[in-house]
């Protein structure tokens, strides 16, 4: 039987090719998007709260809340409020990727070694000279570890949102009666791939902003 | 309380790192009478903490010997001698995650003692160190710097070993508690009379512990092993000199006590503000007073203020 | 397979034979329902939903913890682990679940394999993070003292990293509490079916969603709480730094 899925799968790719590169793009699409409003949203309110070193419980609250609440809640409820479509599922996932944004870059910056930002207050550097040229390259690491977790978040949430009209990968996983259990899988295969590739893009600067940070052995 | 000692023998003792040139500490050999503090001092890079570490084998020998009480380190169970080791490091150490009484009670505990047992001699020890009782359910976290290193003393103490190793003991503490520290140190080892081994980086607080210094030079050679009183009257060489500093005459001084000295009495006549000292005063904070006051004499009073004679600048320097 | 429901139609209420107007209406919070399939429908969900939820965090934690053992006493082995284990994260809920159908089909199993594996990402890391931290001073003392290996390890490295692991052990617990409700695309298992079962109706129904997701977020936060008093229990002296 996996033989014969996976085989019915690796046909269904060359197969159905443009179908999964444009499925592909609509899921990375409403990814991509909810990820850049959250980035919006949620960066600068992190990086100001902890340069501010306030706001703890706030932080906590959301990373918290952000965790608890399922994906599927918030789609259902987006389409319950919002009626189906792009919106309802952008939505549902700017929500879900402000946690990890927003509690990332307050811990990234809260984090900075106070002697260091007190040195460079001591310089004569502003406050925002000191959030983007000391704060911020210290803060780095986390600051995209926290992306790396949203990206790869909103990508699994994506997915589910196409089983329920919002398009993308997760299309076609929803109708086997259409696709076979071949397509199905082909999209599983996909849809995994984008995200090891997402996480392993974020990953790679990840590893290079904190090897810069910490050359030491 | 029980009171033993153990004495402490280096035999050429000698540790190389691999990979490193030279030793570390080369064919140190010298011997620690039951009973007394010997303080390794010297710069860094001379070895010190390293030959501390390797009586309780946190670090092993290349070669030569270390006996306690005639027996060879090598010869007992790690574990067991590392219990029978008092060890008391500058950063303290103690165990976040345990009371106070718990982290005393921690060598007893794996030695077999009961908990009452434990519960009893924390208490004491805690009196002894010169805490609070009430210290006992505390956390680590609760207490101050010097606090924690006084536990830290009693921790060390609490399995009554006849050795007691400490590096840099009060390394991390502000000097006026450090003197206190040391003072109160210098008290317990009058009543318990330990072998100790200290390792320090400061010449003065050696002079003021030690029954004997060991000056270490780099590369782990001993250059000096003597009493306070001969390195500062008589240094080896012009390391030894050099390392105990310019001032070495003054430190003398440093090492007797008012008391001492054969005064001449005149107490009587003191009414026109003599500067007046306690007798257990050092001779170099009373020549310190004596040269802040612009005088030649001071009274020397007993413990109850007393009047017990008067001794000039030639006495002190003399 | 749930989702197919979507293409189903079927009557817009289910199981329910005389609706009041609440529900006629699809309004958000109609009691009559609730107390109606609070027995058939709500409670079992939730019942099986802690089920899933303790299965997987209890396999993943000893799973972890074996793997972090040896991460942490053979550093070699630490960074091919923690890439194994945000390898694992990082594939989606949904995708994970379809592919491991084929190996062990609609089962409890393949969802207990899928939502074990992604606790294995948090409870590796915060092990590994909490062992690590040990002060290398507490350390040399335990050592000075003549602790052994074993006593160090049960009396002092776990002791102090326990702060750490039960951190692990509630995001773990939380995550997995939500990430279940994804199981119902597979089985008609825990709260995550009756939150399909509402979505999959023609016009979504309200009622449904709201008190299955609600108790879902409930649940999550109830353990969230619990976890936290037991952490404060267990570990008094690590609030005190």
């Amino acid at each position: 039987m996996l033989a014969g899925v996976f085989g019915d799968a690796f046909r269904f790719m060359p197969n159905h090719f443009s179908l999964l590169l444009e499925k592909t793009g609509e899921t990375a699409e409403l990814a991509f998007v909810a990820l850049g409003i959250a980035l919006v949203l949620a960066l600068p309110l992190g990086l100001w709260l902890g340069h501010r070193h306030r706001g703890l419980l706030l932080a906590l609250s959301v990373s918290s809340a952000g965790r608890s609440l399922p994906s599927v809640v918030l789609i259902g409820l987006g389409i319950g409020i919002l009626g189906v479509g792009f919106w309802n599922n952008t939505v549902a996932l700017v929500v879900l990727a402000i946690a990890p944004i927003l509690t990332n870059a307050y811990f990234a910056i809260d984090g900075v070694d106070r002697d260091v930002v007190e040195a460079a207050r001591g310089m004569g550097l502003t406050e925002t000279q000191i959030l983007t040229r000391v704060e911020l390259p210290l803060g780095l690491p986390l600051l995209l570890t926290g992306l790396n977790i949203a990206a790869v978040f909103v990508i699994a949430t994506a997915t589910i949102a196409g089983i329920f009209g919002g398009g993308g990968l997760g299309d076609i996983m929803a109708r086997q009666v259409t696709y076979g259990l071949g397509g199905v899988f082909a999209a599983a295969i996909w849809v995994a791939g984008l995200a090891l590739l997402t996480a392993a893009v974020l990953g790679v600067a990840q590893r290079a902003a904190s090897r810069r940070m910490a050359p030491k052995t | 309380m029980r009171t033993e000692a153990a004495e402490l023998v280096f035999d050429e003792a000698t540790k190389v790192y691999p990979g490193r040139d030279g030793a570390a500490v080369d064919h140190l050999s010298l011997t620690v009478p039951a009973g007394e503090i010997c303080v390794l001092v010297g710069p860094s890079g001379g070895g010190k903490t390293t030959a501390l570490k390797l009586v309780n084998r946190l670090i092993p020998l290349t070669s030569g010997y270390i006996r306690i009480d005639g027996r060879q380190i090598g010869d007992y169970d790690v574990a067991e001698l590392r219990r029978s080791i008092g060890y008391v490091i500058q950063q303290v150490g103690l165990f976040p995650h345990m009371t106070i009484e718990a982290n005393i009670g921690t060598v007893p505990r794996l030695l077999g003692r009961p908990r009452s047992w434990v519960k009893t001699r924390s208490a004491e020890l805690l009196e002894l160190v010169g805490l609070d009782p009430s210290y006992a359910k505390r956390f680590p976290a609760q207490l101050s710097g010097g606090e924690r290193q006084r536990v830290g003393l009693a921790r060390a103490l609490a399995a009554n070993p006849p050795l007691m190793l400490m590096d840099e003991p009060f390394g991390a503490i502000d000097p006026i508690v450090r003197g206190r520290l040391q003072d109160e140190f210098l008290r317990l080892q009058s009543e318990l009379r330990k072998t100790v081994v200290f390792v320090t980086h400061d010449i003065d607080e050696a002079i003021k512990v030690g029954d004997r210094i060991a000056i270490l030079r780099e590369g782990g050679k001993l250059a000096q092993y003597d009493t306070p009183q001969r390195i500062l009257e008589h240094p080896v060489d012009d390391f030894v000199a050099d390392f105990v500093g310019q001032d070495r005459g003054l430190k003398v001084l440093s090492l007797r006590k008012l008391g001492d000295l054969d005064l001449a009495p005149g107490g009587r006549h003191s009414g026109d503000g003599m500067p007046s000292l306690p007798a257990d005063s050092s001779l170099r904070d009373a020549l310190a007073v004596l040269v802040a006051e612009h005088r030649d004499s001071l009274l020397v009073v007993g413990a109850d203020g007393s009047p017990l004679g008067v001794a000039t600048r030639k006495d002190l320097i003399g | 397979m749930s989702g197919m429901r979507l293409a189903g139609g079927g009557p817009v209420i289910p199981n329910f034979g005389h609706p009041s107007a609440c529900i006629k209406h699809n309004g958000w919070f109609c009691t009559d329902w609730i107390s109606k399939h609070w027995g058939d429908t709500l409670q079992p969900a939730l019942i099986q939903h802690i089920q899933l939820t303790l299965i997987a965090v209890g396999a993943g934690f000893g799973i972890a913890f074996v793997l972090a053992l040896i991460g942490f006493r053979w550093r070699v082995f630490d960074a091919p682990l923690a890439s194994f284990s945000d390898l694992l994260y990082a594939i989606p809920s949904l995708a994970l679940f379809q592919l491991l159908v084929p190996l062990t089909g609609l089962t409890v199993t393949t969802v207990e394999i899928a939502l074990t594996s992604y606790t294995l990402f948090i409870l590796y890391r915060n092990i590994i993070a909490g062992l690590r931290a040990v002060p290398a001073d507490v350390l040399e003392s335990a050592r000075g003292m003549g602790l052994t290996r074993l006593q160090t390890f049960f009396r002092v490295e776990l002791p102090l990293a326990a702060p750490a692991i039960l951190g692990g052990l509630r995001i773990a617990t939380v995550a997995t509490i939500s990430i279940a409700t994804v199981a119902a695309f597979l089985i008609q298992d825990g709260l995550g079916a009756p939150i399909f079962d509402a979505i999959g109706t023609p016009d979504l129904f309200k009622t449904e969603l709201l008190v299955s997701g609600g108790m879902a977020i409930l649940l999550a936060l109830t353990a969230d709480f619990l976890l936290a008093f037991v952490q404060r229990l267990l570990t008094p002296w690590s609030r005190l730094r």
